[in-house]
């Protein structure tokens, strides 16, 4: 073990400092799940960030990336909270197709979509959930028929996040008649193609964060499918550990959330009590605690390994922490939690964050789901 | 930055999980309970062949000069099957502290040795365990450390609920042929004994949790209601898999405060204090997940959930409370630098 960082590393860290601090918006973007000037002006985020070679600097330099291990990655990311940027309106396409491009694309494919990823030309959507297949996944229904060269969709998906205003999704379809794990593939298919409708769902605060995708007759051609026809459940189960256990939420988030959290505190002052002020210093560790497993697991990968279930304790314990120590912000507030935050009351976003961390035990699996895969995968326990 | 174990730290460790999965199976523990014997010399003579006596201790004392990373992972193994052998406190708190104090004390040869063991009255805490059958003991006078031989010391045993922590009050008088260390540097070595053997008992507490939640998901695996293994039942999966997550994010705590014990500035204090609470905390929730899972069986002597129970609570107060921990972090947390560029503060990050 040595938990130093290489003069290079450090090097990198000082160049994302000065980069960011030039670079980073010094006022809010407006959000990109309410209207599109928002989405837009996210997306010429995620260009400038390209202008600067950070769209995802863990890949290879002629994909748009730096060719950094995940170690650095992980620097970059906290820097990139350290400075506040804007949340990344592409997280779906950088942190989860992005990597799985990178295990089972062809080169061609790589070429044709992580550039354009990198530069924010074209964001992504999940369109994995179906009404009738939520946490059992391996239940969806929508299909896939290969025609001469191309692939023909049709069906339904939902719960999709960004697809109200994104240009892709990466579908999860299966062989008409296949049966459950089997026949399933992963395509990839522009949100603009005839035949896609989407209708957007608006979630408890009013923001459009999700949506429905009709598709009837979707016609793409038979390069969008990523990994092996029938490989889908394999090639979506390598994104899935990339979600739960590493990329989507990166370990810096919830540092600079219980950063927040202790300013907060100390600037209401001492009469909050020792239980709140223990609670304070517990969600701090819990987010100690997290930076360090993913830095365990970053030194794994990076030294070849691979994710496996243990990913599905990361999910469990950052979406618990999220909720955690959103809660002790309202607590601290008292009564003026109540206030919508969006009233300009100066007290930041605690009520929003706390509502949208209410989803974490829900999206990328609940956590019920992921409790049955630690105790049968992890642990051995037997499955019925 | 690398957090992975080095090849001989994992070799290490293999090596003392095989032995002690060899000498300390359940049934061994409760052999122990009814012979009274303080302690199992067919396994401390086990644990001598491997060295594990002078594994802190300097070379220069006949000791491997390993660091706290390894000694963290062999007490992880100790923890994993309630080792009721005082080898932590004697290789782990006692010799390091005996070899600062007085490198030349001839007692610190046969105690790397593993031919004497040594006990240690810590101020944080209230007895000295396992003092019978110390050759001797390191006692504060104020802030100074003496050593004391067994001879010149008269135990009053207090009862543990764990059986193989024998607690006493300890009555003896201090004097200069007894001391080793002045009020000044003995502040510093007593301070850093606590710190040491808080470390150490969170990794027995990793230890601990792995042990409990092991033992639970065997039994769920094989014990039969309804007709089928109670394992296949959600209700019982969850509460373990709970468990696990627990350990998943008490284990990588220890292992930094372990690599990073040497700086000991706010810093590196407050990882172990960390590493203290998160590891009982896992300890304590696992082992109590383990009676639970076990149901009845698991409230019983013959069973052996409840060592992990005891040992457990024991460690949980020991080497400093929860609110002394929680403290130590606090200080870090709200008076030092934090926020996401500060995972390692001395490592090259900087505000």
């Amino acid at each position: 073990m040595k938990l130093e960082y290489t003069p290079a590393q450090q090097a990198l860290r000082a160049e994302a400092r000065a980069w960011l601090e030039a670079h980073a918006p010094t006022t809010a973007l407006s959000s990109f799940d309410l209207t599109r000037e928002g989405f837009e002006a996210h997306r010429q985020w995620e260009r400038t960030l390209d202008s600067g070679r950070w769209g995802m600097v863990t890949w290879p330099a002629e994909y748009g990336g730096r060719g950094l291990c995940l170690i650095e990655w992980l620097i970059f990311e906290e820097e990139y909270y350290r400075a506040d940027a804007p949340v990344r309106v592409n997280q779906n396409g950088i942190f989860l197709l992005g990597p799985t491009l990178m295990e089972f694309g062809t080169p061609e494919q790589k070429a044709r979509f992580l550039p354009a990823m990198a530069r924010g030309d074209e964001i992504w959507a999940q369109a994995w959930s179906e009404p009738q297949a939520g946490s059992d996944l391996a239940a969806v229904s929508s299909t896939v028929v290969q025609d001469g060269d191309d692939y023909v969709l049709n069906g339904q998906k939902i719960w999709s996040s960004r697809a109200v205003f994104a240009d892709w999704a990466f579908g999860l379809f299966r062989a008409p008649g296949s049966a459950r794990h089997q026949g399933l593939s992963l395509i990839l298919f522009p949100l603009t193609a005839p035949g896609v409708k989407v209708r957007p769902i608006e979630r408890m605060d009013g923001e459009k964060v999700f949506a429905e995708i009709f598709l009837d007759e979707v016609r793409v051609p038979a390069f969008n499918r990523l990994g092996e026809e029938g490989q889908g459940w394999e090639v979506c189960m390598s994104t899935a550990g990339f979600e739960r256990g590493l990329m989507l939420r990166s370990p810096a988030r919830y540092q600079q959330a219980a950063q927040r959290l202790v300013k907060l505190f100390k600037a209401r002052g001492c009469d909050l009590g020792q239980g709140m002020r223990d609670a304070v210093v517990q969600h701090w560790m819990d987010a100690d605690a997290y930076a360090l497993s993913v830095y365990e697991m970053a030194s794994r990968l990076d030294a070849g390994g691979k994710i496996g279930p243990e990913s599905s304790t990361n999910k469990i314990f950052w979406s618990e922490l999220d909720i955690g120590l959103q809660r002790t912000g309202l607590e601290i507030l008292g009564p003026l939690a109540e206030l919508a935050a969006h009233q300009d009351t100066g007290l930041g976003g605690w009520l929003d964050d706390y509502l949208f961390s209410l989803a974490g035990p829900i999206y990328a699996g609940s956590n019920e789901i992921q409790r049955n895969i630690i105790s049968e995968r992890v642990l051995g326990l037997p499955r019925r | 930055m690398d957090f992975r174990l080095s090849e001989e730290a994992l070799m290490l460790a293999e090596t003392v999980e095989r032995m002690m999965w060899e000498t300390c199976s359940l049934a061994n523990l409760r052999a122990l309970v009814l012979s009274g014997e303080p302690y199992d010399r067919g396994r401390w003579g086990q644990i001598i062949a491997l060295g594990l006596p002078g594994m802190l201790a300097p070379v220069e004392a006949g000791g491997s000069g390993l660091d706290e990373l390894a000694g963290v992972l062999v007490a992880e193994a100790c923890g994993r099957v309630a080792l009721p052998e005082p080898l932590i406190e004697h290789a782990g708190v006692a010799i390091p502290l005996l070899a600062a104090a007085k490198p030349d004390a001839d007692v610190l040869t046969a105690a790397v040795q593993g031919e004497a063991q040594l006990a240690i009255g810590h101020p944080a805490n209230p007895f000295v365990a396992n003092a019978d059958t110390a050759e001797a003991i390191l006692l504060p006078h104020g802030d100074e450390v003496h050593l004391v031989p067994s001879s010149a010391v008269e135990l009053r045993r207090h009862e543990s609920f764990d059986e193989f922590r024998r607690l006493f009050a300890v009555s003896w008088n201090p004097g200069a042929a007894t001391r080793i260390a002045d009020a000044s540097l003995g502040r510093r070595l007593w301070a850093k004994a606590l710190e040491r053997g808080a470390l150490l008992a969170a990794g027995q507490a990793l230890g601990l949790a792995k042990g409990a939640i092991d033992l639970a998901v065997d039994y769920a695996k094989v014990r039969e209601q309804f007709g089928r293994p109670i394992g296949t039942n959600q209700a019982v999966k969850h509460i373990l898999a709970d468990q696990q997550v627990h350990l998943s994010f008490a284990r990588p705590v220890v292992l930094a405060a372990a690599a990073d014990f040497a700086a000991g500035d706010n810093v590196s204090l407050a990882r172990v204090s960390h590493a203290k609470l998160a590891a009982c905390a896992a300890a304590e929730s696992a082992s109590r997940a383990a009676v639970q899972v076990l149901g009845a069986i698991g409230m019983t002597a013959e069973a052996g959930a409840h060592f992990y129970v005891k040992r457990a609570l024991a460690l949980s107060a020991a080497w400093g409370t929860k609110a002394f921990h929680r403290e130590q972090v606090a200080e870090r947390v709200f008076e030092a630098q934090i926020g996401p560029a500060n995972t390692f503060p001395r490592g090259g990050a900087a505000a």
